[in-house]
């Protein structure tokens, strides 16, 4: 009888707590989007910025977003899968040099992302002289994804089966052409994952992206001009939330970015499973 | 004429001695079965062969295998030892790729492209490994598909493709059913004319059926080879005289 008390209790638990996950994400959506939605149109994604009148639009920061995004990952992701090749393919396992890219990454993921954007502000924008720039932005968020890819491409790596590794060495393969044909495309799903969480990081991150790629609303013409992310645009009109449109603009603004992220999610779980069936 | 000559070789990984002294010579063209219970160091030497303990961490080997009387081990090109040396491993382990990419991957590793080629090798491999049969119509598909045995036969066939000398099997058979594990013992029949064949098993049957030379290991010692025959009905040491006899292992 106590048992099946505890049960009870214990699985009414779970099932809250799975509840209230759900709960809370759907009621978040809800209020995001019965509050945007409606305020979001072509006009509002088509058309510039400005501070007067009523056709303020998102248009230079989607793309000031979408060049963040392809940017950052383009350099971070092939240090990234280098790097996690060689922790799992190459190195030897518990090696000085792999405990020290291992703390590296580790500490590098641990640190609050305003620091980033101070190194960032310092380093590139200052000292190498980038500016408040696209470049300089994408550099920093690319130091901030490095420990998500590498750790993401490495659990993938480390799934691959041994065997594997072992069919391919036992015809005679050479270890890069294992890793081309066998390991990578094996991994691929995982990578596509790491992208997906990195992108998720560069849409939402703000403090590191406006100290090093400012704010300025027009659209970028090359990656050494400044831009404003979509959560930047977010986060400088809530510090402005004085009348009912300001308040529209946000809400239509946190819409876009929601369904930018769905987007994103839905376009790479496509391309992974292409990937899956063209490995056949 | 041997193909291998193994001599007083020694193989450590860490501290556990995992082969003591072994001697033995291994014919060409002629099937020798590595046979003893499990742990006792057969699978280790068969790795030996194609230095597939080199993937592993804190192996030290000393002594020497000859291979056509060169040791591999002073050779540093291993590519090339595996390509003469192939493997078929306990399970099948096909490449998630098609069938026919499957067969064609040695070959594409060594950068043969022709078409030409790469077609002709792939059917003469799916043939010598009897699946041509089988899998002619769906060359494309992918080799998930197969059956457990056909699996192992693909393998076979992967292995065929790079024109080895040598195939070494450990234990091909010991993940099978008794009507894929008929095949391939009749496939082995069939290979021995071109090859020479090293296989591990744990099936005493299937040592006495298939082979013409048998080693018997004991706790990493070679214990007793000899012809096949002898080993199974004449044994000369009190411990393989148990082993084959089925009192122990």
């Amino acid at each position: 009888m106590r048992r099946r008390i505890e049960d009870n209790v214990a699985l009414s638990l779970i099932w809250g707590g799975a509840g209230m996950t759900i709960l809370f994400l759907a009621w978040m959506l809800w209020h995001i989007l019965s509050n945007g939605l409606s305020h979001v149109s072509w006009e509002f994604v088509s058309s510039a910025y400005t501070t007067i009148g009523e056709t303020s639009g998102i248009f230079s920061m989607i793309v000031s977003t979408i060049y963040m995004v392809v940017l950052s990952i383009s350099i971070a992701a092939p240090i990234g899968i280098m790097t996690a090749l060689y922790l799992t393919e190459y190195a030897k396992p518990g090696s000085q040099l792999v405990k020290i890219i291992r703390f590296c990454t580790e500490s590098l993921a641990g640190i609050p992302s305003i620091i980033y954007g101070l190194f960032g502000m310092t380093f590139f924008v200052v000292t190498l002289g980038l500016g408040f720039s696209i470049l300089s932005g994408a550099l920093t968020l690319a130091i901030l994804i490095l420990p998500v890819i590498i750790r993401t491409t490495e659990e993938a790596l480390i799934a691959v089966p041994q065997s594997y590794r072992e069919a391919s060495y036992g015809l005679g393969s050479s270890r890069i052409y294992t890793i081309w044909r066998v390991i990578l495309p094996s991994a691929m799903p995982g990578i596509v994952t790491a992208v997906i969480l990195s992108t998720g990081r560069i849409i939402g991150e703000s403090a590191p992206v406006f100290l090093t790629a400012g704010m300025v609303t027009r659209i970028p013409e090359s990656v050494l001009d400044s831009g404003r992310t979509l959560t930047v645009h977010l986060y400088k009109l809530t510090q402005e939330l004085f009348t009912v449109n300001e308040w529209n603009q946000a809400y239509a603004t946190a819409t876009v970015l929601i369904i930018l992220v769905l987007a994103i999610n839905l376009l790479t779980k496509l391309i992974a499973s292409r990937f899956n069936k063209a490995a056949y | 004429m041997n193909k291998f000559d193994v001599k007083e070789l020694d193989l450590h990984y860490g501290d556990t001695h995992a082969l003591k002294g072994i001697n033995l010579p291994i014919p060409e063209k002629k099937v020798t079965a590595l046979i003893g219970p499990s742990g006792c160091g057969k699978s280790t030497l068969l790795r030996t062969l194609n230095r597939m303990n080199d993937l592993i961490e804190n192996v030290t080997i000393k002594g020497d295998v000859k291979l056509e009387g060169k040791d591999i081990y002073q050779d540093r090109n291993v590519a090339a030892l595996r390509m003469k040396v192939g493997m078929v491993f306990q399970k099948a382990n096909p490449f998630p790729m098609s069938i026919y990419e499957n067969v064609a991957y040695g070959l594409k590793a060594q950068g043969i492209r022709n078409k030409k080629v790469l077609d002709e090798t792939v059917e003469t491999a799916l043939r010598s490994a009897a699946l041509w049969d089988e899998v002619s119509d769906r060359l494309n598909s992918p080799a998930f598909g197969l059956s457990g045995g056909q699996q192992q036969r693909l393998c076979i066939a992967r292995t065929i493709a790079i024109q080895p000398d040598v195939i070494l099997m450990d234990e091909p058979t010991s993940a099978l059913d008794p009507i894929a594990t008929h095949k391939i013992e009749e496939l082995m029949d069939e290979l021995r004319k071109k090859f020479t064949i090293v296989i591990v098993t744990h099936s005493m049957a299937q040592a006495k059926r298939i082979s013409d030379k048998t080693a018997f290991f004991w706790m990493g010692e070679l214990v007793e080879h000899g012809d096949t025959e002898q080993v199974f009905t004449a044994p000369v040491d009190e411990r393989t005289r148990g082993y084959v006899n089925g009192d122990f292992g």
